[in-house]
């Protein structure tokens, strides 16, 4: 006789998570793509201006960075609390701006060297004598393409207030 | 023999997702998405020597912007706030002086710009000048370019200046930049109010 087993075991069945590694695996391979590593320590604090009229940067590799501003909290004790200049991972005086132009240059190959972008990352409270200083080098450096590097403000109308 | 028959016993992949995670929360920790964006300009090219003759431009083909210690402005002589910069210079450079300009809409005053190839923005600042002012004047004068641009892209080409494909548009985009070129020009600042 021929009897259909209804199954007395109503408990539910296991979700299938076969499916969960390949899922974490897209994620994993989206960030390991997008991510860029962090190439130096900020030793002094970086308050972006706000500007509308902003340019990606396409090509990271022809970018060179100059940051300015006052130095973090921790350095404060050892370096003051008044602007300054930071190369790579250390700080800097305005003498050294044109020699480490002169060094990140010679880093890029041959064809790359004229679409070396300075990128200026510096505070929005640093005065400008500092910022004229560096610009002046950097044009006895031969390193004329420069970017002042800003944020897109969220609220337009916040530009034009004067707290900023 | 029975020994051979045996399959060969799968590979626990149960702990893969585990991996996997793990490696993800690093990435995830370690990632910077901020995208570097900023004003492009270039500088001039330094030279030891002081040019002997600078070339004489009209007094009215100069916009001088002056921003002082206290980051306030001085625009052809007269003080006015940040908002009102991105109009007054592109009245300045669209004022058609000359009239030789046919796409220009500007009220053709005596004493402004004669055309937009001839008009010159000249930009000063002093050495106590926020670099946050400095940023949102030059921001306003590039946007003022800009959106002189635009317009003349809608009417000439009926598309968007900003939303052009710089390959595909190339031409166009050196077309508009001849209309209206781009023309800031940086004295060296002073230094009065350190």
């Amino acid at each position: 006789m021929a009897v259909i087993k209804k199954k007395k075991d109503k408990a539910l069945p296991a979700v299938n998570t076969s499916a969960l590694p390949d899922i974490v695996f897209m994620l994993l391979f989206f960030f390991m793509v997008a991510t860029v590593m962090r190439e130096v320590d900020l030793k002094v604090s970086v308050d972006k201006p706000q500007a509308t009229e902003i340019q990606k940067l396409e090509r990271k590799s022809l970018v060179t960075y100059i940051y300015a501003g006052s130095p973090r909290a921790k350095f404060q004790d050892k370096f003051g609390r008044s602007p300054r200049i930071q190369l790579n991972d250390a700080f800097a005086t305005i003498d050294d701006v044109q020699s480490f132009v002169v060094q990140e240059r010679e880093k890029k190959s041959e064809e790359d060297r004229p679409m070396m972008t300075m990128s200026i990352k510096a505070d929005k409270s640093v005065k400008m004598g500092l910022i004229s200083d560096i610009k002046l080098q950097l044009r006895k450096a031969q390193a004329l393409k420069i970017n002042y590097s800003s944020l897109q403000p969220k609220d337009v109308d916040a530009l034009y207030s004067s707290e900023n | 023999m029975a020994r051979n028959k045996r399959a060969i016993p799968e590979i626990n992949a149960g702990s893969m997702a585990d991996i996997a995670f793990l490696l993800l929360i690093f990435y995830l920790v370690t990632t910077t998405m901020d995208t570097d964006k900023g004003i492009n300009r270039k500088l001039p090219p330094w030279d030891e020597e002081i040019i002997e003759d600078p070339p004489i431009i009209k007094e009215r083909n100069i916009f001088t912007v002056l921003v002082n210690s206290n980051d306030q402005l001085l625009v052809e002589d007269e003080y006015i706030e940040i908002s009102q910069l991105r109009e007054k210079a592109m009245e300045f450079i669209d004022n058609n002086g000359d009239g030789s300009c046919t796409y220009c809409k500007g009220f053709k005053i005596p004493t402004s710009a004669d055309n937009p190839d001839k008009a010159v923005i000249s930009l000063q600042n002093d050495r106590g000048t926020s670099y946050g002012m400095y940023v949102k004047v030059q921001n306003e004068l590039v946007a003022a370019y800009e959106d002189l641009r635009e317009k003349y892209a809608e009417e000439e080409y009926g598309k968007s200046y900003r939303g052009m494909d710089p390959e595909e548009d190339k031409d166009i985009i050196k077309e508009i930049k001849t209309a209206y070129p781009q023309k800031i020009s940086e004295a060296e600042p002073l230094n009065i109010g350190g």
